[in-house]
């Protein structure tokens, strides 16, 4: 190899080596960990929720915030989550244990609706 | 045939009533009124009618009367739109209490309250002690429903009433019914009557003389005005059939806190103003919600609305009029056909 090669050979292998070590350096990936990466934020502004329709995996948790100057709820079509009525600032949590789609919308204003797809 | 909407206004503005009220004549009354236009509905032909003429020589049979249209209260909400809800309602109130002529009764077609709060319902209730008018009915909005499917707006309110709250009345020979269209919405539905309440419907006006004077209150619309915004009901279809038989049909709403006016037929659709806050007129802007305006200019856009019902011509006149007044009303009703 020739002087220049063996510098780039060397440099690579170093960076490897750095992202090894980095990667077994840090604390293992544990489950908390894994979900609260993966949490949702689900805003009610405008009439909407934004984004309409979120993914997530399953354990994750999705928190709607009513930042609209009315208020609003979250009612699971199928019954399995209700809001009650959120004011301006007010949040809502559900945490989804399983795979599934998850219809919603608002029960004071029908015509908002949204959707988690937990997989 | 009319061809254009000044064309229309033009023909009923000639003196059709001999009450010796010409068009130019029907101007100056409108300037005395100083606000608002009126629109009166005979045998299924809007006309204009001379403010000071409302009564009419039947009058003194006692059929004539009048009562007032309030909606979208929306006490407890504090946002920019308007601060102080509950000191628009006063003015309303207050604005009542001054006409010339005491209406018989209030009708407050919903969102009594923002967030169907026992304290919001309260200081409401307080208010429209002060009415001149004793007798109040209602009809809920959405905000009323919010925290209990309405069961505490059916306690304070709800007395002699069906199902979510609906009922009818007669008063001096005029048919009353309030409609429910807000509980139980379906995703992404707009308002909705329900089988139960439909089928009450057809039979409360089932057997009444086609010639009763109907009036149907509920607080979204019963026709559609924008569905995007849920402005509409999905049912209504089936609610306007059971009324078409009848020589006059007067269809009060709210929950858009704007007014829009329809004619159909021998049937006269109306929303009010709200005396809270304004909304957007339909697709101006990205949503329904309150609408700012400059505070000069908030008393202009809340109202009250006058409905005044005459023997003679078997016909209500519909009077809007805003909490503060302004020179250009008239012009500003005139265009009244959607």
């Amino acid at each position: 190899m020739t002087g220049k090669n063996v510098w780039f050979a060397s440099f690579a292998a170093a960076v490897v080596i750095a992202m090894v070590l980095q990667l077994a350096g840090s604390p293992s990936v544990s489950a908390n960990d894994q979900s609260s990466a993966a949490n949702a934020e689900v805003k009610i502004d405008n009439f909407s929720f934004g984004p309409q329709t979120v993914t997530v995996p399953v354990g994750a948790t999705v928190t709607w915030t009513n930042r609209d100057d009315i208020p609003h709820t979250v009612v699971s079509t199928d019954g399995l989550f209700n809001s009650k009525v959120r004011d301006t600032d007010e949040k809502f949590s559900y945490t989804f244990a399983k795979a599934g789609t998850y219809p919603y919308y608002c029960s004071v204003h029908p015509k908002m609706t949204g959707k988690v797809v937990v997989q | 045939m009319p061809h254009k909407k000044r064309d229309l206004i033009d023909q009923n503005l000639q003196d059709l009533n001999n009450d010796g009220v010409d068009r130019r004549g029907f101007l100056k009354c409108m300037a005395w009124a100083g606000t608002g236009l009126v629109w009166t509905l005979s045998g299924g032909i809007p006309v204009s009618r001379a403010f000071a003429k409302r009564y009419g020589k039947d009058a003194d049979k006692g059929g004539d009367f009048s009562f007032v249209q309030i909606s979208d209260s929306h006490i407890g909400f504090n946002k920019p739109a308007n601060p102080d809800v509950t000191a628009t309602l006063q003015t309303a109130i207050n604005k009542i209490n001054a006409m010339p002529h005491k209406p018989d009764f209030i009708i407050h077609t919903g969102d009594l309250s923002q967030l169907s709060k026992p304290s919001e319902f309260d200081t409401l209730d307080q208010a429209l002690k002060g009415a001149s008018a004793k007798q109040i009915y209602f009809v809920p909005g959405e905000h009323d429903m919010l925290t209990d499917n309405g069961e505490q707006y059916l306690q304070r309110y709800g007395k002699g009433t069906k199902g979510t709250g609906w009922y009818s009345f007669d008063h001096k020979g005029v048919h009353f019914v309030g409609l429910v269209n807000v509980a139980n919405l379906k995703a992404g539905g707009m308002g909705s009557l329900g089988h139960e309440q439909l089928e009450w419907l057809e039979t409360d006006l089932k057997g009444r003389s086609a010639s009763t004077p109907i009036v149907l209150f509920a607080h979204i619309p019963l026709w559609t005005v924008y569905p995007e915004w849920g402005w509409g009901t999905d049912d209504s279809e089936q609610a306007l059939s059971y009324v078409k038989r009848f020589g006059s049909v007067t269809v009060l709403n709210g929950h858009i806190h704007q007014i829009m006016q329809k004619i159909e037929g021998k049937v006269s659709f109306h929303t009010a103003m709200s005396t809270a806050f304004p909304q957007p007129a339909p697709g101006t802007a990205p949503s329904a919600g309150p609408m700012k305006v400059p505070t000069d200019q908030l008393q202009k856009v809340l109202g009250i609305t006058d409905v005044n019902y005459l023997v003679s011509g078997r016909s209500l006149a519909i009077v809007d009029s805003p909490l503060g007044t302004s020179g250009s009303e008239a012009s500003r009703n005139a265009g009244g056909w959607r």
